[in-house]
């Protein structure tokens, strides 16, 4: 296996599993990197905050969701209404060249972003040749 | 008695303002579209706009950007936003890369006079909120009536 199948996203726009809270979700945008060590998954959920983030993982699938504050119900009156607002979901599948243990999570500026420890089976190894 | 101003030149985007305008007075507001991303095309970054009593409010989703690398003016009754967004690294190998980044720059007519001196803009957790004021003849002002 190589490491570009190392994680895979469901595929699909809608979430496997249904929230419990209402509204609008919405699919965020990632960035993932392959380091020599880990593995990088920058999420963009802007309005979200460190509180507001859930990341989970079981058996094997990656999910992260976003709440953002609870929005004015006051109608606006729109002179441009370009994108939605809400809140944020999206798995994925990741194999098991991952440490899931180690997953740590950071949120800035509306950025989530994870860090994904490749098992040590995973980690390119350097032989040394011993001179005899 | 009635003034009337001759202008020898009307601006394109005036043209198609003044357009929306009438068409709004027929058909009333366009839709209000559910899908995150609008039918057609925008410009970076995408903008909610709308209007209340003393101000316009500008938003736009911009995650991972630094205050220092956004430049906001207003100029001639536009709002110029422009500015970089950094990209993650650029030595790394990508698997997925959606986010946006790179240059942009994004003018918007606006539709009342503001008071330039007193715009406001915030970044916070992403998303960068300005607020025009309106200039003071552009408020609603409500006259007294006195009876003699």
């Amino acid at each position: 296996m190589t490491m570009n199948q190392t994680i895979e996203a469901d595929g699909a726009d809608a979430a496997p599993v249904e929230p419990t809270r209402g509204g609008n979700y919405f699919r965020p945008p990632v960035d993932i990197l392959e380091q020599t060590n880990e593995l990088i998954v920058l999420a963009d959920m802007p309005g979200v905050t460190a509180d507001g983030v859930d990341v989970h993982f079981e058996d094997g699938v990656l999910t992260i969701s976003g709440r953002i504050a609870p929005q004015s119900t006051v109608e606006r009156k729109y002179l441009l209404n370009e994108y939605g607002v809400g809140d944020f979901y999206r798995s994925f599948q990741v194999s098991d060249q991952v440490d899931p243990a180690q997953i740590t999570a950071e949120m800035t500026g509306g950025v989530l972003k994870l860090r994904l420890p490749k098992a040590a089976a995973a980690r390119p190894r350097k032989i040394v040749v011993q001179a005899k | 008695m009635v003034r009337l101003r001759v202008q020898s030149f009307v601006p394109l985007q005036q043209l198609r303002d003044e357009f929306d305008r009438v068409l709004k007075s027929f058909i009333g507001d366009r839709p209000q579209w559910a899908s995150r991303k609008p039918a057609a095309p925008t410009g970076f970054p995408a903008l909610n706009m709308w209007e209340e009593a003393d101000a316009l409010k500008v938003e736009a989703e911009l995650p991972g950007m630094k205050s220092e690398d956004l430049d906001i003016s207003v100029q001639g009754g536009e709002l110029i936003l422009q500015g970089k967004m950094a990209a993650a690294c650029d030595a790394s190998t990508y698997h997925r890369h959606e986010r946006a980044s790179g240059d942009f720059r994004r003018v918007v007519r606006l539709p009342v006079d503001v008071a330039t001196d007193k715009v406001e803009a915030t970044l916070r957790d992403g998303i960068l909120q300005i607020t025009l004021p309106k200039a003071a003849a552009a408020m609603p002002h409500k006259i007294n009536v006195t009876s003699a």
